[in-house]
């Protein structure tokens, strides 16, 4: 059986405003992570009832940790922010890997371009790992506040590109604005982000006829394809759902942007 | 010790059951709890064609609690007998199947159909659900409409009838005796109370149906009042629900007077859920020295 398991915080820290880098070892070795999947973070306040479901952003060699970035969007997040190493509360309660991942396969050996927007960057770190591709990596970012980070971290494995809304650092503009300006030809697309920035990369992909593998988010409540709380509208009728919509957390949250209407 | 419970003539190993809608057919949870250990699985609601369900978010977290818009997203009757049946068919527990629709003839094709399924102990009749504008709640807040269609569905039914009822009523009693007038075999409550939670910095609806069913912890002194209310207005079993955790919580409904239990919201709140109220059910008869769990049911005192 499955269970939620307890991990240990080992670093927790801000390293842009509002945004925490975080690695967790869950005291059981975890099932194999895909990138693009998330856990469900459990909170010590009882008030707040629902997993915060957080994606993957590396995970360790040994397979024994798993680092998570994250903004502070609530109290979930809040709470989160405030776990220190060793600082007595215990261990952190989650759950997973849960989700579908990337698809590695359909990428490799081939020109693949990387798309992260803001806090939809950090999966991308364990993706730009493991895909056996030519990489080209553009992320984005609202201002020079927030700019940079994870970038060091992602240039280790391709070329990077980056935008700020307000030109501070490389491209003025969004992500599209730097792939257009950059031009890095391309076969297939891995993004995530904010649901306009998917939207224009679902459209780009449409543009030059190459496949768009996009990571979604909504409100969840269950993470484990239950509640149906996270549902996107689907193009044709689904397999399980028998409907045009599919369960972000469990047939998602990657998916081929042609199968979506987002 | 005996945890075994009688409901309308079917005999439940135990009384932890699912909420309808919390626990999908089973099939997800399956990863997490031995099936097996269970009184029941009630499944989500089916209605006799797919339903899409709301528009996103369809979800949010409230104190203690969350609100939900799904709307009764289903893949159907045909799917689900393909599907769902044969798979909770591998296990030793009940069937509890929850029956939505827009119309009582929706219910009626519903019914029949599980009607040649011998695999269905009983049947949950939705009309309680918030969520949807036609059918479900509009049967359920008047107990004249109550009424009707609980006869109507005795009328086709094969299993008996449990009919869940909404806490969105001033006087639960009454509901409770429409029903149980009409041919109700058992009641379950409570389905969710209609809510709102406004997101204060977008100044938009935290759901996009803006209303939603709030369920969890938060509601839990209503439904143990609401069942206590009913379980003395009728002599029919009554399945209470409402932020049940864990054992304690369980114990405080039977002592009410439900005769069992469903685990909802807090299945999020910990996949695992139903075997701790499970074990915690029995750490409470062991410690308290009770033979028999139906000794619990209604034995609150002044």
């Amino acid at each position: 059986m499955k269970r939620r398991v307890s991990a240990e915080v080992i670093l927790n820290r801000e390293i842009a405003p509002s945004i925490y880098d975080m690695w967790i070892q869950p005291v059981q070795k975890l099932p194999e992570v895909n990138p693009g999947q998330f856990i469900g973070v459990f909170l010590k306040d009882k008030s707040l009832l629902l997993p915060r479901p957080i994606s993957i952003c590396e995970v360790s060699a040994d397979r024994t940790a798993l680092r998570i970035v994250y903004r502070i969007a609530g109290a979930g997040t809040h709470e989160m922010s405030l776990r220190r190493p060793n600082d007595g509360l215990g261990y952190l309660t989650v759950l997973g890997p849960l989700g579908n991942g990337f698809p590695l396969e359909r990428g490799e050996g081939k020109r693949a371009l990387l798309i992260g927007g803001g806090i939809g960057i950090p999966p991308l770190l364990e993706l730009a790992k493991r895909l056996k591709a030519e990489k080209q990596i553009v992320v984005g970012y609202q201002n020079c506040n927030t700019a940079g980070f994870l970038q060091k971290d992602l240039a280790q494995y391709g070329t990077v590109h980056v935008a700020t809304e307000d030109g501070s650092v490389g491209t003025k503009g969004n992500v599209l604005d730097a792939i257009r300006q950059k031009a890095p030809e391309a076969d297939i697309l891995y993004a995530c982000g904010p649901m306009p920035m998917l939207r224009a990369v679902k459209a780009y992909a449409q543009e030059k006829g190459i496949p768009a593998y996009i990571s979604l988010e909504e409100r969840m409540a269950c993470g484990v394809g239950a509640c149906l709380g996270c549902v996107v509208k689907t193009n044709k009728v689904h397999h399980h759902t028998n409907v045009n919509n599919a369960r972000i957390c469990t047939d998602g949250p990657v998916f081929e942007a042609g199968e979506v209407d987002i | 010790m005996n945890t075994q419970i009688t409901i309308a003539g079917v005999t439940f190993k135990n009384p932890v059951m699912t909420a309808s809608g919390t626990f999908g057919s089973g099939m997800e949870y399956a990863e997490f709890v031995d099936l097996n250990r269970l009184g029941a699985v009630v499944t989500k609601g089916v209605a006799n064609v797919p339903w899409p369900g709301n528009p996103t978010p369809r979800v949010a977290e409230v104190y203690g609690g969350m609100l939900n818009a799904i709307g009764l997203q289903n893949p159907g009757i045909d799917v689900f007998l393909e599907r769902d049946i044969p798979f909770l068919k591998q296990f030793d527990t009940k069937v509890i199947v929850n029956v939505c629709g827009r119309t009582v003839q929706d219910y009626v094709e519903v019914v029949e159909r599980l009607g040649e399924e011998p695999a269905v102990a009983m049947l949950e009749i939705n009309v309680s659900c918030p969520n949807v504008k036609e059918g479900a709640i509009a049967f359920g807040q008047n107990a004249d409409a109550l009424s009707g269609i609980t006869r109507e569905i005795k009328r086709h039914a094969r299993q008996p009838v449990i009919m869940k009822l909404s806490p969105n009523v001033t006087d639960i009693a009454e509901m409770a005796k429409a029903a149980e007038e009409a041919g109700a075999d058992a009641l379950s409550l409570i389905n969710t109370i209609m809510g709102m939670k406004i997101d204060i910095r977008k100044r938009k609806f935290a759901l996009a149906n803006r209303t939603g069913g709030l369920s969890g912890p938060a509601i839990k002194p209503i439904a143990v009042r609401m069942v206590y209310q009913a379980a003395h207005a009728v002599k029919i079993p009554i399945i209470g629900m409402g932020g049940i955790a864990n054992g304690e919580d369980a114990v405080e409904f039977l002592l009410a007077g439900a005769s069992a239990v469903s685990v909802g919201a807090m299945n999020f709140a910990d996949p695992c859920t139903t075997e701790v109220v499970l074990d915690g059910i029995e750490c409470y008869m062991r410690r308290y020295k009770v033979e028999n769990l139906s000794d619990l049911i209604g034995a609150v005192e002044d």
